[in-house]
């Protein structure tokens, strides 16, 4: 979100502020599940909002992303607005992607979100392909999309995925590729401890950063609960990037304070204690940040966004549900209607 | 007047395509010395910034064609079997197909993916001779199989321009014919509009890609006894519904020939859309590929496999009420 570099009181109130809002808006998201609102459930990402704010803190407007089935951080964090994306999760027309989406694949194209991701580890060769054309400049055909603040060919893609995605083969596929055709890519591991119930020392040979040695990609690990180590570490990746070096890992050790997907409030899968979790939370994304910034500051901005989001609740209640009939209108950017089921 | 080659008209569709719009790019497996020849040329003319010979990563740059459309180009994408569709289905019908819609209409994803050499290619044996179009049509992504060269350009340029994904089979049986063309002709055939070969009055069959030739040898056979109009639907999603019914209006027979395995093929899908909503006189008939079919490995056994012109006549035959 940041355009200009701030001042530095100024930049840590800013990643205050968009951690703040996502935790905000995660909790309020639980209440709407737990109220039937929100169908389907969602995967909070509550403990792990530092990655997103120092991230996108890192890019520039006319960057893009791509997420997760665990992305609402992300997606506010490059510059949404709560209140259409609440109204995606209750699936209305004035939603982000008019009701069609929901909450695994949220997208605000206006603002270089291209799309969260519901299959594990399938957007990392997307952004790798978004960035390859994005440094050519016949990307930008007749009718396409084009950012709202274009600003020239050095614009870079950044990718989140899980530790539980590195896993999958088409992620090291795009790692090689992206290695390989220097792609202005950075790739973002959120490694917040586990892949719905398995720990990453169950499923994963070597580590994250080995991984991307072996294509030659510079790597680093980072606290994933400190959003300025966050921030730095991405934003000498995105510079890296833009001058057509290639792409660069950095690694988030976070974790994950909430269920894997709200299905656990009610089923409690076992395969964590309390107090571990209660360990977890002892380094809290929003205390580390909070920490940084004047009680004036934090309590002015607590204030601000808890209307905000409660405006943005009001928002999405408001918002009309859509007419069946509209089902499948959109199916095709090509206009082309399918036949009907029943005739 | 020139003759063209249907490889060579997938080539030359290729190559106008990138002439006319820098957004069009190419990715693939050796597609600069272009082992497959649709490619040939195009690494010199356009150079590797659009010509992109890629590492042995299907899923990876098959989704990589879909960021790059996302962000404003138009990648065809070559695949030099046709059973590397099972490794990308993902890819493209879970994937690139989906994000129109599920994005409420903020981007498209106009990426071809061509296929030259799909079917049997002549004891090739198991993993080398699908023909999984139906498949594509199944999820309702574009399919177009084109049995002529001039179709073949025709349909392939539309299939670059066309703003969704779109699956372009080149049968292996296809790729052999040559056309007399006056190139200044070639011009694009639009998605869902089919093409009758030959006029008929008795029966329609609906034949698909390289099946054509069989269709008009069997029409031409028969010819005396039974008059047989020749549907080619060229695309098989969207279908020509329309032109279908036409033909049955004219015919009210129907027999299809399709490179499908039998369930749930094409051919089922046609049959069953005909019954529903068609003028039919008679039962209407499929030959196809056995259920589940593997093709062997033996020649003999690989023919057995496929649609003959011995079973398209017995069904002809049997529909029309004569032999
Ligand atoms: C390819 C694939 N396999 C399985 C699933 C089901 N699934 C959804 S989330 C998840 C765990 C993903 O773990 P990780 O990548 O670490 O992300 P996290 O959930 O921890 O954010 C699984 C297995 C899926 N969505 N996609």
């Amino acid at each position: 979100m940041a355009d200009a570099p701030p001042a530095a009181g100024d930049a840590a109130a800013g990643l205050y502020r968009t951690i703040a809002l996502i935790r905000g808006f995660e909790q309020r998201a639980v209440e709407l599940v737990r109220s039937g609102v929100i169908r389907g459930g969602i995967h909070p990402c509550t403990g792990q909002e530092a990655v997103a704010a120092g991230t996108c803190a890192a890019l520039r407007p006319g960057d893009v992303v791509t997420s997760t089935h665990r992305g609402h951080g992300h997606v506010l964090a490059k510059g949404a607005d709560p209140a259409r994306m609440m109204a995606e999760l209750a699936g209305r027309t004035t939603g982000l992607n008019q009701g069609r989406g929901g909450s695994m694949h949220a997208a605000d194209f206006a603002v270089g979100v291209l799309g969260a991701n519901a299959i594990v580890g399938a957007a990392v060769p997307i952004a790798a392909g978004a960035a390859w054309a994005m440094r050519r400049s016949a990307a930008y055909g007749p009718g396409t999309y084009r950012p709202a603040a274009a600003d020239g060919t050095d614009r870079v893609a950044l990718t989140y995925f899980g530790d539980g995605a590195v896993s999958q083969g088409v992620v090291l596929e795009a790692f090689n590729l992206a290695a390989l055709w220097r792609v202005p890519l950075v790739l973002v591991c959120e490694n917040n401890g586990f892949a719905t119930s398995m720990r990453p020392q169950d499923t994963m040979a070597g580590t994250v950063t080995a991984r991307a040695a072996a294509f030659g990609i510079p790597a680093v690990t980072v606290d994933g609960m400190d959003a300025e180590a966050v921030r730095d570490a991405t934003a000498e990746a995105a510079a890296r990037a833009r001058t057509g070096a290639g792409p660069s890992l950095v690694e988030c050790v976070t974790y994950r304070f909430d269920a894997h997907h709200t299905w656990e409030h009610t089923a409690r899968p076992r395969y964590r204690t309390d107090a571990e979790v209660e360990a977890g939370r002892a380094r809290d994304p929003l205390e580390v940040q909070g920490a940084r910034i004047a009680r004036a500051t934090r309590a002015a901005i607590d204030a601000e966004t808890a209307g905000l989001l409660d405006a943005a609740v009001r928002y999405a209640l408001d918002g009309p549900h859509p007419d069946p009939a509209t089902a499948l209108d959109g199916l095709y950017a090509s206009g082309l209607r399918p036949r009907a089921g029943a005739l | 007047m020139p003759n063209l080659s249907y490889l060579k008209a997938l080539n030359r569709a290729i190559g106008d395509e990138m002439e006319r719009d820098p957004a069009v790019c190419v990715l693939g497996e050796d597609v600069g010395v272009a082992v497959g020849y649709a490619t040939a040329g195009l690494l010199r003319r356009f150079g590797p910034d659009r010509v992109l010979d890629t590492p042995i990563s299907e899923q990876a740059f098959t989704s990589f064609a879909t960021g790059a459309a996302m962000a404003g180009m138009r990648p065809l994408v070559e695949f030099q079997i046709p059973a590397l569709l099972f490794l990308v289905f993902e890819q493209i019908a879970n994937q690139a197909h989906k994000f129109a819609l599920m994005t409420g209409g903020q981007t498209r994803v106009p990426v071809t993916y061509l296929l030259p050499g799909s079917g049997s290619r002549d004891s090739w044996a198991g993993q080398h001779s699908d023909h999984p179009y139906s498949l594509f049509a199944h999820v309702g992504v574009k399919t177009v199989v084109p049995a002529t060269a001039t179709d073949a350009y025709g349909l392939l340029v539309t299939a670059i321009r066309d703003d969704d994904p779109v699956v372009v089979f080149a049968p292996a049986g296809a790729l052999p014919l040559r056309e007399d063309v006056d190139f200044g002709a070639l011009a694009p055939v639009p998605l869902g509009s089919g093409r009758v070969h030959r006029a008929g009055t008795d029966v329609t069959v609906v034949a698909v890609g390289h099946l054509v030739r069989d269709a008009l040898a069997v029409a031409e056979e028969l010819a005396g006894t039974v008059s047989v109009e020749v549907f080619d639907p060229r695309t098989l999603y969207p279908f020509d519904w329309r032109g279908l019914a036409a033909s049955l209006e004219r015919t009210g027979r129907l027999v299809v020939v399709d490179d499908s395995n039998r369930t749930c093929g094409i051919g089922a899908e046609i049959v069953a859309t005909a019954a529903e909503e068609m003028r039919l006189t008679a039962p209407p008939r499929r030959v196809t590929r056995p259920d589940g079919a593997v093709l062997p490995f033996a020649r003999e056994l690989d023919l057995a496999c496929q649609p003959t012109r011995a079973q398209l006549r017995a069904a002809v035959e049997k529909v029309a009420g004569v032999g």
